[in-house]
C-alpha cells in the first residue's frame, strides 16, 4: 500500500519501505462540506437543501429510506449532475457544477451502486485506467518515438502498483479475467480498488455491500478500516444497518431530499425522528 | 512516393526508443509478430488459392494475376478503411457511418487543390503530396466541426447524424450551386466531377529512380516473359505503395492501442460515466479519436481516388461505408489486425470474388448467355443448366456480390459474433502487464534497471514466492513463449 502514497509525488520512490505514515493533514476542518444543495428533476425536489460535513479521516455513513435523495446527492457532489442551488466545498475549494473528470481528479472519488466496470478490458487494464497524471494519455506522447519512452517508463511502474493493489484486494488471480466475467462481488472490490489507484484523499462509496456475499463483505469492511488508518476519508450509502452502525463514526440521515439528523450511531438510534422515518420495523 | 516514406518505412517499427522501450517492447510485441504472421499466411494461402483456381480453370496468367492485383488493391483500401473506423468504432465506440463523406472530404479537397488551373473547374495545380496532406486536413477538421456538438449525443443518435453528413457532404459536391463556387473558376464540378493528375503519377516518378525503377523494369521484362500486362504491374506498384500506408496505419494504430490514450478510448467504448469518475478528460480523447480517425479517412479518399484521372460525387455512395463496415466486422472491431484480415478477407471473397468468377466463367463457357432471368429459365426448362450458370455468374456478377454480402454477414453474426479472429486480447497498455520480476524499490520491475535487483529484496515479502521463478523472464524469448501460449486460448 505504501507505494500508492509515495507515487503521488513520484519523487518519494526511495522511501517506499517506511510504512504507511501518510498522517493526511491533521487539518481540522471538515474534508468535505454540502450546505443548502438542491435538486429538481423537473417537478420533483430530489434533494432539498440538504446541509451536512464529513471529518477528514472519518468513516461517514449516510442513510435514508428509498427515495430520500442520497443517490442524487452523491451525484451532486461528485458532478455528475449539477445542483440547482447550493455548495459543495472539497478540502477547501468549491466544486460546485465541476466535471466528474475534475472533481476526481482533486481527490474525491467515488463508486456506483451498480457496479461499473468496464466489461469488455481486463482487470488488469480497468487498474491501469485508473491512475491520476499519465503522460501516454495524450495521443502524441503515446504515439511519437521520443516520447513513448517515458510513456513506457511510466507504464512499468503503474503495472506495479496495480499488480499491488490487487494484492491487497486479493483479486490478484483474476488480473488477466475480462472484468465482466467477474462476479458481483469481486466487481465491487475491483472498483474500490481501481477507485484507490487514482490515489484519491477521500472515496465516496455507493452502496458498496449491495450484492456482496457475507464473507466478502466482512474483507471489505476490513479493506475500508485498514484504508482509514493510512487517511482516507470515506462516505458511504448503505442500506445494511449493522455495516452502518458498527463501522462509521459519523451517520447522517436523509428524509425526503434533507438532512434529517447528524451525530453518532448511538445518537441516531435514539432520534424519534430518524427511527419513524426510516428504521421503523427495521431495528 | 516522397511523402511515404517517412511512414511507410519499416524502420519506424524499431524507433521505439533505444532504451528501455527496446526491452519492453520485446516483452509485448510478441503478439504483434504473431499477427503480422498470421495476416501473411492468410494472405499467402488466398493468393495460392486464387492462382490455384485461376490456371487450373483456365483463366489464364494474366487475368489470375490481374485479379490478384485488385484483390490486393480493394483490400489495401478496405484495410485502411476498417483500421481507421476501428479506432472511432472498434475503440471509441463511436457508431461513425459516414465514412464516405469524409473520404469524399479528402478526395475532393485532394482533387482541387492538384487539378490544373487551366481545367474545368479549375484547380490550383499544387504538388500531390500537398493535395494529400490539404485533404487529410479538411477531413479531420470536417470531424472536428461535426463531433464537438454531438459529445452528448448517444451511439444511435450519432450514427443517424454522420450518415446524414455523408449524404450532406455528397449531395453538395453534385449540387449545381458548388460546380462553381461563386463567380470564381473553382468548384466541385456538380455532378461531373473534377479531372486531376491522379495520385498514380507516383509510379512514373518511382521509375525514374536509380534502385527501384532498375527493381521495377526487371519485374516488367519478368511479367513480359510470362504474359502478364504491363499496366496490371504498373497497377500492381500503386498498390504496393497503398501498403506501405496500410503498415502505417497500422503501426500508427498499434501504437495507439498499446497507450494509456488507447485504454482511455476503450473506457469510453465500455463506460463514458465510469471513465470520467476516474478523472479521464473523456471529452477531449473523443475529440481527438474522432478527428484523428476523421483525417485517416480522408487519407483513404484521396488514396482510392488517387488511381482515378477522375473523381465524381457518385463514388461516395453510403454502400461504401457499409463495405468497410463489413470488412471491420469480418475481422472483428476492436482489433487492429482483424481489421486489416477483415480488409483482405472482405476484398478477396465478396468484393473480388464473384468478378473472378466471372472471369472463369467467361473463360470456360464463353459469354453467349441470356440477358434476363426469363431467358434463363427459358433455356434451363429446355434442359440446359449453362445459360442459368452464365446468367447469374456472369451477367449478374455484381448483384452476386450483395447476396453474398447478406450471407456473409449473417453467418458471422451467428458464427463469429466477434469476427473471424474471435475475442481477442489487444491489452491497451505500453508494456506487459503479466507480473515477472522482483519488484524493486519504489515498484519499478527490476527490468527497468539491474541496480534496482538489490533493493528488490527488501520487497521480497511482497511480491510472493513466485519471484525466484520469475526473475528469468527477462529473456525475451521465454517470454514470448509464454505470451504466446496464454494469449491463444
Amino acid at each position: 500500500m505504501s507505494d500508492v502514497e509515495t507515487d503521488v509525488t513520484e519523487v518519494a520512490s526511495e522511501d517506499s519501505e517506511n510504512d504507511t505514515e501518510t498522517a493526511s493533514h491533521a487539518v481540522d476542518s471538515p474534508i468535505l462540506a454540502v450546505e443548502n444543495l438542491e435538486k429538481r428533476f423537473g417537478g420533483i425536489v430530489a434533494v432539498d437543501g440538504a446541509s451536512f460535513s464529513v471529518e477528514r479521516g472519518s468513516i461517514t455513513g449516510l442513510i435514508g429510506p428509498n427515495g430520500a435523495g442520497k443517490s442524487t446527492t452523491f451525484n451532486c457532489i461528485t458532478g455528475v449532475h449539477t445542483p440547482n442551488e447550493g455548495r459543495v466545498v472539497f478540502d477547501g475549494d468549491e466544486i460546485t457544477g465541476q466535471q466528474p473528470h475534475q472533481i476526481a481528479n482533486r481527490g474525491l472519488v467515488r463508486t456506483f451502486q451498480i457496479a461499473r466496470e468496464l466489461p469488455e478490458m481486463t482487470v488488469l487494464e480497468n487498474m491501469m485506467l485508473a491512475p491520476k497524471n499519465q503522460i501516454g494519455e495524450s495521443l502524441w506522447r503515446s504515439v511519437l518515438p521520443h516520447f513513448r519512452g517515458e510513456m513506457v517508463e511510466q507504464e512499468e511502474q503503474l503495472r506495479e502498483q496495480a499488480w499491488e493493489m490487487l494484492e491487497f484486494f486479493e483479486i490478484d488471480h483474476l488480473a488477466e479475467e475480462y472484468a465482466e466475467n467477474l462476479s458481483g462481488g469481486q466487481r465491487k472490490l475491483l472498483e474500490l480498488a481501481r477507485a484507490l489507484q487514482t490515489e484519491p484523499e477521500m472515496l465516496m462509496l455507493d452502496e458498496p455491500m449491495a450484492g456482496v456475499n457475507p464473507t466478502l463483505e466482512h474483507k471489505l469492511l476490513e479493506h475500508i478500516h485498514e484504508l482509514r488508518e493510512q487517511g482516507y476519508t470515506f462516505l458511504i450509502v448503505e442500506h445494511d444497518m449493522d455495516v452502518i452502525m458498527n463501522n462509521c463514526e459519523r451517520v447522517i440521515v436523509m428524509h425526503q431530499g434533507a438532512v434529517l439528523d447528524e451525530g453518532t450511531p448511538a445518537e441516531i438510534k435514539d432520534n424519534e425522528q430518524v427511527i419513524e422515518a426510516y428504521l421503523g420495523g427495521e431495528i | 512516393m516522397s511523402e511515404t516514406d517517412p511512414d511507410g518505412d519499416p524502420e519506424t517499427e524499431t524507433t521505439d526508443g533505444p532504451d528501455s522501450a527496446d526491452d519492453s517492447s520485446a516483452m509485448i510485441r510478441p503478439k504483434w509478430r504473431e499477427d503480422l504472421l498470421l495476416i501473411a499466411k492468410i494472405v499467402l494461402a488466398t493468393y495460392v488459392g486464387f492462382f490455384v483456381v485461376g490456371i487450373l480453370s483456365g483463366a489464364g496468367i494474366n487475368s489470375t494475376v490481374g485479379t490478384l492485383q485488385s484483390i490486393t488493391f480493394w483490400a489495401a483500401l478496405f484495410a485502411l478503411g476498417a483500421l481507421a473506423l476501428n479506432l472511432h468504432w472498434g475503440y471509441t465506440g463511436m457508431f461513425n457511418i459516414g465514412v464516405a463523406g469524409f473520404m469524399a472530404i479528402g478526395a475532393y479537397t485532394m482533387s482541387i487543390a492538384i487539378a490544373s488551373p487551366d481545367g474545368s473547374p479549375a484547380g490550383f495545380g499544387l504538388p500531390i503530396p500537398v493535395g494529400i496532406i490539404l485533404g487529410m486536413i479538411a477531413a479531420g477538421i470536417a470531424g472536428l466541426v461535426l463531433v464537438i456538438p454531438t459529445l452528448r449525443v448517444r451511439a444511435d443518435y450519432f450514427a443517424i447524424v454522420t450518415l446524414g453528413f455523408s449524404e450532406i457532404v455528397r449531395l453538395s459536391v453534385q449540387s449545381r450551386s458548388l460546380r462553381r463556387i461563386g463567380d470564381t473558376e473553382y468548384g466541385t464540378g456538380g455532378g461531373q466531377g473534377i479531372r486531376a493528375t491522379p495520385v498514380d503519377s507516383v509510379i512514373p516518378w518511382l521509375f525514374d529512380q536509380p534502385v527501384i525503377g532498375d527493381v521495377g523494369n526487371v519485374f516488367l521484362e519478368i511479367g513480359a516473359a510470362i504474359g502478364i500486362a504491363s499496366s496490371v504491374l504498373m497497377r500492381g506498384m500503386y498498390t504496393g505503395v497503398l501498403i506501405l500506408f496500410v503498415i502505417a496505419f497500422y503501426i500508427l494504430l498499434t501504437r495507439i492501442a498499446y497507450s494509456p490514450f488507447g485504454r482511455v478510448l476503450k473506457a469510453i467504448r465500455d463506460d463514458e460515466l465510469a471513465a470520467k469518475s476516474l478523472g479521464k478528460r473523456t471529452d477531449r480523447a473523443k475529440i481527438v479519436a474522432f478527428a484523428v480517425g476523421c483525417a485517416l479517412m480522408g487519407l483513404v479518399g484521396t488514396l482510392w481516388m488517387g488511381s482515378r484521372t477522375h473523381i465524381s460525387p457518385d463514388s461516395f455512395m453510403p454502400l461504401i461505408t457499409f463495405y468497410v463496415f463489413v470488412a471491420l466486422i469480418v475481422g472483428g472491431s476492436g482489433s487492429n489486425t482483424g481489421s486489416v484480415i477483415g480488409g483482405f478477407a472482405f476484398a478477396a471473397f465478396i468484393f473480388e470474388g464473384p468478378r473472378f468468377v466471372r472471369t472463369i466463367v467467361r473463360e470456360n463457357l464463353g459469354t453467349d448467355f441470356p440477358r434476363t432471368a426469363y431467358g434463363a429459365f427459358a433455356e434451363l426448362g429446355g434442359g440446359d443448366p449453362t445459360a442459368m450458370i452464365g446468367y447469374v455468374l456472369y451477367q449478374q456478377a455484381d448483384e452476386v456480390r450483395y447476396i453474398l454480402l447478406g450471407v456473409v454477414l449473417i453467418v458471422i453474426m451467428i458464427k463469429r459474433p466477434d469476427g473471424l479472429l474471435g475475442h481477442r486480447k489487444e491489452i491497451s497498455a505500453g508494456v506487459d502487464l503479466t507480473r515477472r520480476g522482483a519488484v524493486a524499490d519504489g515498484g519499478r520491475p527490476a527490468v527497468g534497471g539491474d541496480t534496482d535487483a538489490a533493493a528488490a529484496d527488501d520487497r521480497q515479502s511482497n511480491t510472493g514466492d513466485d519471484n525466484d521463478s520469475q526473475m528469468e523472464t527477462n529473456d525475451p524469448d521465454t517470454t514470448t513463449a509464454e505470451n504466446g501460449g496464454k494469449d491463444h486460448e
